[in-house]
């Protein structure tokens, strides 16, 4: 069914709304979730109305996840198939874990992104595309030979072809703006028609746009122009029979707002700064997907943060091992190929004994890879990846809030163990959004430094030993310059134990590799809790990172069949929790799906002596909470492997 | 991306570290740790000359921070009573940053060598000074490779047989000051491990500049290069031909009877070297440390020819340019006057909403 476009004229003016509710003059059906598709060239804004659209739908009270999906290129060759650019966004009036599977809507602003996208909508799904810029050559360059949108061969699903550009153009036609401006503004149109097919408020992205283009209040106007005549062409036009409602959700009493995983990271960065007392130094290069990390936080200056851009990877983690070395919170990120050139620096952490966090926001590999896809395949590399016996604390968050959290007791592991930490994020996590309940200020965990303030040989010397360890802990002092009677020199070479002096010794060496071992397998982390609702399950589901959300999902598809599977997910990868050997032995099968060849299975294999199955899918993309919900049945009946 | 006016403040390189009334001594700034150098080695004679000048800057010993890379002359901040790190080959001058950058109370050197900071290292060399972040620079160029046990280094004569080119060496190698220069060097100064009061007089310049002051030292590895600055090191009427001293306001003279002087070379360009009697006095060019344009002292650099026919010595350039130290902490000063600091308001952003119980 396609309905054509009939060259409306659509006169700009005001969205009906007030206090968010919208009043519509045509049928409203009730949806308990959705999920939307903007797909379009990588210039045409489709990161931003996405962005927009989750806004709303945060700020209307829905739970929702989102998944953006761009190339590497800033700027491919317009219209092309590697050019397109999308946003994902599922929201919903309960919770939900995952940004969906496949969309409801396809908004499609091109047939480059069409081509790309319509395997994902599912027959019967909505498709909005832009007729504009259906042209003859534009369907050439994709291959189509004859235009989609007239052909038939979409009839699975109900097609709505916009004139978009035609239309924002007209909206602009009493303004300044040139012809090439108002043509830009087609995304806004795209994103006002969506709001008023799915009844969001429309006073967030109004406010957005002026503080925006804040210092071009035309082209502020003319987005809000090109977004209000989307959302009248809605309502004034007859081709749109019904819209949709879904109703807030109902989530923990509390202020929430909506986050990124990078900039949960960064905040969590902040308040490890603040709740520890310590100036923050960031040292970084840029690399995508981390670089907003850097972003974020050279905004926050005023709590004492510090952003180094470096000449390169090592010169990034090298300079935050010396703001460590003077008592700073020393922070370093990165992503793919950066973290194999931090290597050697995060030895000489390691050997140091410094507190200090290296982020890493995984990405496809090896090399260059895929660099704004999302993979979860450095876990080998961060528990391994360095000379010698190297071992050092990994946490990993589960979810783009989760980044906070994560970020924070990270923090603690590095300050208060004397080491560094690596934090494995993704490009999932990084970029994907999702409600975030703000944490009280003081409900944050304070982390005290503890730097050493006198003397402390055990022989009554009056000495400064640097590597004498705290007997619960097993850390070392952290003793920074300007201390007076603490003066010491560390460094890569063997440390004798106690005392720090060069030691070239046999034994001492064999008893410092076997300390540096014995403080990360004695870090503090909490037990694992595993969800199982029956209680009675034995299949267990293990997972860690971003898989969470995609994992707990096909969990709750299997047991709405009625059958029983548990789902545990790890934060802390090194150490592993203490319960982790008996959980595991109490489940006939443990699943462990990952989005590499099978690392944390090769790990528990050999920590645990434990068959576990392994499920694992690199492509560059997030688990499907489907594809999983069928590998967890295959998993129940046996099947699997 | 548009440009702003940082209005940095121009300080002294010794200024916001603390100091101490305490009288000091060389053996203050010396730490109990044997030292294991091979003996004759020149880093000795440097070693002393740093223990004798620190007690003069007055600052408070737990206030001074020796960072290295790796490599024989990275093996000195164990033998100073200071705070210290040897860290790993060529990251020196980055982790020096990241000190420098967090604490202005701390007076930070790096200790590297030729291999340390003209090869594995050169990208972090250029980059601190670039920024000129306050850091004084000490390179120990003895144009060899020691700890490996004799390979040939970035500052190595091309056709150099070592144990990893039979056949002689085939790169052409850096000169570290014109090097230096390029990559904008505000303070740069050469030195001769056996010359102490010279290489004292330097050391005091260096750590008076604010910025990265970049310090050469010829350094004599007696087992795998010996002699390789003999004919500048031993001293005597040979020595007095090759060496020209700079001093900063004076004519730049040398020579036995100072007889030969630099002045400006053909149409302009350059510096050449000429009798005094030949070209007039009025002909010698005047040291000037302070010139804003680079190509004087650039020029000066390219008079040291790597086989020491003639080499110049003392402070090249000392000019007072913005460091990123002092501008990274000016940023953050004024954000902080400027801006909340309110934790909680960050969190919460602009755009939340409430969910009732």
């Amino acid at each position: 069914m396609t309905i054509s476009d009939s060259a409306i004229t659509v006169q700009p003016g005001a969205a009906k709304s007030s206090n968010g509710a919208i009043e519509h003059s045509r049928e409203v059906l009730k949806r308990s979730c959705v999920v939307i598709r903007f797909a379009g060239d990588s210039g045409d804004g489709m990161q931003l109305t996405g962005d927009r659209f989750s806004s709303a739908a945060a700020a209307f009270g829905n739970d929702l996840a989102t998944m953006p999906n761009f190339p590497a290129e800033i700027r491919a060759p317009a219209g092309t198939l590697p050019g397109v650019s999308s946003f994902q966004l599922h929201f919903a009036d309960h919770d939900i874990l995952t940004a969906g599977d496949q969309p409801d809507v396809l908004v499609a602003m091109n047939p480059a992104a069409l081509k790309a996208n319509i395997a994902d909508l599912p027959p019967g799904g909505i498709l909005v595309a832009n007729s504009d810029e259906f042209t003859k050559r534009n369907l050439t360059k994709v291959g189509y030979p004859a235009n989609p949108l007239e052909d038939g061969s979409l009839c699975a699903y109900t097609v709505h072809s916009v004139a978009m550009e035609t239309l924002a153009r007209g909206a602009l036609e009493h303004t300044e703006l040139s012809k090439k401006d108002a043509s830009r503004s087609k995304n806004m149109f795209a994103l006002g028609l969506l709001c008023w097919m799915y009844h969001r408020p429309t006073e967030g992205t109004e406010r957005y746009l002026r503080e925006k283009f804040v210092r071009r209040p035309d082209l502020a106007e003319a987005n809000i122009l090109a977004f209000r005549a989307g959302w009248n062409y809605g309502e004034t036009t007859e081709t749109f029979a019904v819209t949709y409602e879904v109703s807030p959700a109902k989530l923990d009493a509390g202020t929430y707002r909506q986050i990124t995983g990078n900039t949960a990271l960064a905040y969590g960065i902040v308040a490890a700064g603040q709740r520890s007392g310590l100036p923050v130094f960031l040292g970084s290069y840029p690399i995508t997907p981390a670089s907003d990390i850097l972003h974020e936080l050279s905004k926050h200056k005023a709590f004492n943060v510090t952003t180094f851009q470096a000449e390169d990877e090592i010169s990034g983690i090298g300079a935050a091992i010396g703001a460590a070395f003077g008592g700073a919170f020393g922070v370093t990120t990165t992503s793919g190929p950066g973290i194999s050139l931090k290597s050697e620096a995060a030895g000489l952490a390691v050997a140091l004994e410094l507190p200090l966090l290296i982020i890493d926001v995984q990405r496809g590999g090896p090399s260059t890879g895929l660099p704004t896809k999302t993979e979860q395949s450095d876990l080998l590399q961060a528990m391994f990846g360095r000379n010698g016996e190297c071992p050092l604390p990994i946490v990993a968050p589960r979810s783009p809030t989760d980044c906070f959290d994560a970020a924070l007791d990270a923090t603690r592991i590095a300050i208060t163990y004397r080491t560094p930490v690596i934090l494995l994020s993704d490009g999932s996590l990084a970029n994907g959004s999702e409600p975030w309940k703000v944490p009280a200020v003081e409900s944050l965990p304070p982390i005290e430094p503890g730097f050493a303030t006198a003397p402390n040989a055990p022989d009554g010397s009056g000495e400064f030993w640097p590597y004498q360890r705290d007997d619960d802990t097993l850390a070392r002092p952290w003793a920074v310059p300007g201390t007076a009677g603490l003066e010491h020199r560390i460094g890569g070479l063997e440390k004798a134990d106690g005392r720090g002096s060069i030691s070239y010794d046999p034994d001492n060496h064999d008893h410092m590799v076997r300390l540096r071992q014995a403080k990360v397998d004695g870090i503090t982390v909490p037990g694992l809790e595993v969800d199982d609702p029956d209680g009675h399950a034995e299949l267990l589901v293990l997972g860690w990172g971003s898989t969470f959300g995609a994992i707990g999902a096909g969990c709750r598809q299997v047991r709405a069949h009625g059958l029983a599977i548990a789902q545990a997910h790890l934060r802390h990868l090194n150490p592993l929790p203490a319960n982790l050997a008996d959980l595991l032995h109490n489940y006939r099968t443990v699943l462990v799906p990952e989005m590499n060849l099978g690392q944390l299975a090769l790990l528990l294999r050999s920590r645990f002596l434990i068959d576990v199955k392994s499920y694992t899918k690199v492509s560059g993309l997030p688990f499907k909470a489907e594809e999983l919900r069928n590998v967890f049945i295959d998993a129940l009946k046996g099947d699997l492997l | 991306m548009s440009a702003t006016d940082l209005g940095l403040p121009l300080m002294g390189g010794l200024d916001a570290i603390p100091t101490t009334d305490q009288k000091q001594s060389a053996k203050d700034y010396t730490s109990d740790q044997e030292i294991r150098w091979c003996p004759g080695c020149g880093d000795y004679a440097v070693l002393a000359a740093v223990r004798g000048f620190l007690p003069e800057l007055g600052l408070r010993r737990e206030n001074v921070v020796f960072i290295s890379g790796i490599g024989c002359s990275s093996r000195f901040p164990y033998y100073l009573n200071t705070y210290g790190m040897h860290s790993i080959h060529g990251r020196a001058p980055t982790i020096a940053t990241g000190l420098a950058v967090t604490r202005p109370d701390l007076s930070v050197f790096v200790v590297t060598g030729d291999g340390d900071a003209l090869s594995i290292g050169g990208n972090h060399l250029i980059h601190a000074i670039r920024r000129n972040v306050n850091l004084t620079i000490l390179l120990f160029n003895n144009r060899i490779y020691g700890l490996t046990k004799g390979q040939y280094s970035p500052t190595s004569e091309v056709g150099k047989i070592t144990k990893s080119t039979p056949r002689g060496s085939l790169d052409h190698p850096f000169n570290p000051l014109s090097l230096v220069l390029g990559a904008e060097a505000s303070f740069v100064a050469r030195a001769i491990d056996a010359d102490r009061a010279q290489l004292t007089d330097v050391l005091r310049k260096a750590t008076a500049h604010r910025g990265t002051s970049f310090v050469e030292i010829y350094q004599d590895c007696p087992i795998f290069n010996d002699g390789a600055f003999d004919v500048i090191r031993r001293g005597g009427d040979n020595a007095k031909q090759r060496i020209i001293p700079l001093r900063h306001g004076e004519p730049i003279r040398f020579g036995v009877n100072n007889e030969y002087g630099v002045v400006l070379g053909e149409g302009g360009f350059g510096l050449r070297i000429a009798p005094v009697a030949g070209v007039g006095e009025d002909a010698v060019l005047v040291h000037d440390t302070e010139r804003p344009d680079p190509s004087i002292a650039f020029a000066l650099s390219r008079l040291s020819d790597h086989d020491l026919t003639h080499t110049i010595t003392g402070v090249f350039r000392c000019v007072r340019r913005p460091t990123y130290d002092d501008g990274a902490r000016l940023q953050i000063r004024e954000a902080k006057a400027t801006e909340s600091a309110d934790l909680a308001a960050l969190l919460r952003g602009r755009d939340t909403w409430t969910v009732d119980a």
